[in-house]
């Protein structure tokens, strides 16, 4: 197997491949990423050897942020823009930051106790960098409950899946819907600043309209999402301004129905779906267009290799994170190095299929239901845009299954919506079991997803 | 629709969804020989919530689970006025 190059710094990696034009677009501002590797962001303090907590509200600001502190703090924990400042103590505490390094108001932090701030803005100036240290990064999971969990990586660990550009591509534009500071958005911003291209950031706040039409102009080729960021995209009027030539879904189950849409809608795009997340790094993409992923990927003797226990899928490789950060210690892997990713997959003639998170069950009298599973049938509907299944309690069998769905077309409540509702059940009862038909089918306007990016789950 | 009739017409809908043979609805049919399995009267429960707008067994502290149809039936005329 090919060595793992040398990990470089981010600002290394941005000097050596700079090319003349490249450029990092945010939603208010942008920046030439030929001045990010000369300059800083900071306006004063030192961050040499110190652990810093980035809490900005802007991807942009955090982007040139992360490329100075790379080899020069020995540790970054990077904070999504939507963290509460409870858990923003908590995680300054627990990771022993010295100080938080933001964009935002002096009174915004008010009244919690935080490590003494750094400023940081959008104009780059000079910076003489010292010799690079290697430095710890820490991401957060995204957890809808609590505070969430600190995972430690390494520079090395996050760039593992990024090839090194092909000369002689067209350089691709990259975008994602995500956000920078969580693992599918980070991976994405480390593939634009290693592979001498640019990128396109994206706003939690901006309409998807909008979004696509700054896309747009920027000529993006590449994108990444959830399967729920596409479907935003899909039941936009806008969706056709915007003409990929890569098409990345991760983070949520990528059905069939949500591929075939996206290669309907851009016929010129190569579709594939990416297995990853924050605790087990990039683990594999399928490029083939089918849901699942060919079993022959199973195997103990290749790195990444995977291997199912009881129905899930467990990851050793050396891109996933090295261990959990705070008190008490949790264990991230076992003794052999597998993470257990906690995704439940069945495997038919062999291909495994996601099934759904084994802590997502609905039990229906004793009996299992994963919520996806049910959601990727009543997706292949012709009527229906997306859904959310969920559980009812219920005082018979304890819970049942109910759905809530978004249709291409909304339907006036009355004859010809129950007709509707009745159609997707007798759809659903052709593939399923009885007790994992929806007892009940709500139609909504559009479903919550999560600032990850995720649809909202009850239970997270 | 008065409540005797919605729950008559659910019943029978879950019936011929769930392909079960249920027999004469009437007040004195004991709930466990009426042909629908316990998943039915989930369903029932759930899609009564949905019509009436209640659920008897979340509000009714200590009433005894309903045995005949008739209980069934005086169970949600009663959650209705709870």
């Amino acid at each position: 197997m090919a060595q793992q190059p040398e990990p470089q710094t981010l600002r290394q990696a941005l000097a050596s491949a700079a090319g003349a034009k490249r450029m990092l677009w945010g939603a208010r501002g942008a920046v030439a990423l030929a001045d990010l590797a000369e300059g800083s962001a900071f306006r004063d303090g030192d961050v040499s050897g110190r652990s810093i907590v980035l809490a900005t509200h802007a991807q942009l600001a955090a982007a040139q942020a992360l490329v100075v502190l790379d080899g020069m703090a020995q540790r970054i924990i990077v904070c999504p823009p939507d963290l509460p400042f409870a858990h923003l103590a908590a995680i300054a505490a627990e990771a022993g930051a010295d100080a938080i390094v933001t964009d935002r108001d002096e009174t915004d932090f008010a009244g919690h106790d935080l490590p003494p701030r750094i400023a940081c803005d959008l104009v780059p100036r000079s910076h003489e960098a010292a010799a690079p240290i290697t430095t710890e990064w820490v991401l957060l999971t995204s957890g809808t409950t609590g505070v969430p969990k600190m995972v430690v990586h390494s520079l090395a660990a996050l760039t593992g899946a990024i090839k090194p550009p092909q000369s002689g591509d067209a350089a691709p534009v990259w975008a994602t819907f995500y956000d920078i500071r969580r693992y599918g958005g980070l991976q994405i911003l480390l593939r634009a600043l290693f592979g001498n291209r640019s990128m396109v950031l994206s706003d939690a706040g901006e309409p998807v309209a909008d979004h696509l039409h700054r896309l747009a102009s920027h000529g993006v080729t590449h994108i990444s999402g959830t399967p729920s960021h596409w479907r935003r995209v899909l039941m936009s009027s806008e969706c056709n301004v915007i003409s990929p030539r890569y098409v990345r879904l991760s983070g949520e189950i990528a059905d069939q129905t949500i591929l075939d849409a996206l290669k309907r809608q851009y016929p010129a795009a190569a579709v594939g779906h990416a297995y990853a997340s924050t605790e087990a790094g990039v683990g594999f993409e399928v490029n083939d267009g089918l849901e699942g992923f060919p079993a022959d990927i199973l195997g103990e003797t290749r790195d990444p290799s995977f291997k199912v226990v009881d129905d899930t899928l467990r990851i050793r490789s050396r891109r996933t994170a090295s261990c959990y950060l705070g008190s008490p210690p949790q264990t991230l892997m076992d003794e052999d190095g597998f993470i257990d990713s906690g995704d439940v997959v069945a495997e038919r003639e062999g291909r495994y299929y996601f099934v759904g998170r084994r802590g997502g069950i609905i039990n229906v009298g004793g009996l299992k239901v994963h919520p996806e599973e049910v959601e990727q049938i009543i997706n292949r509907h012709e009527a229906v845009k997306m859904s959310l299944v969920g559980a009812r309690r219920n005082p018979i069998t304890g819970a049942i299954v109910v759905a809530d769905v978004v249709l291409h077309k909304p339907v006036e409540p009355g004859p010809d919506s129950d007709a509707l509702k009745q159609d997707i059940l007798t759809f659903c009862r052709a593939e399923l079991p009885a007790h994992k038909v929806p007892a009940a089918v709500k139609f909504v306007a559009a479903l919550e997803m999560t600032p990850a990016g995720k649809l909202v789950r009850q239970n997270g | 629709m008065s409540i005797r009739l919605t729950i008559y017409s659910q019943i029978e809908q879950i019936a011929a969804e769930q392909k079960v043979k249920i027999q004469p609805l009437r007040d004195d049919l004991l709930l466990s020989e009426s042909g629908l399995d316990s998943l039915c009267f989930a369903i029932l429960v759930a899609r009564l919530e949905d019509k009436l707008g209640y659920d008897p067994f979340a509000t009714a502290a200590d009433a005894g689970f309903p045995v005949t149809l008739g209980d069934f039936v005086r169970f949600y005329e009663n959650g209705a006025t709870a």
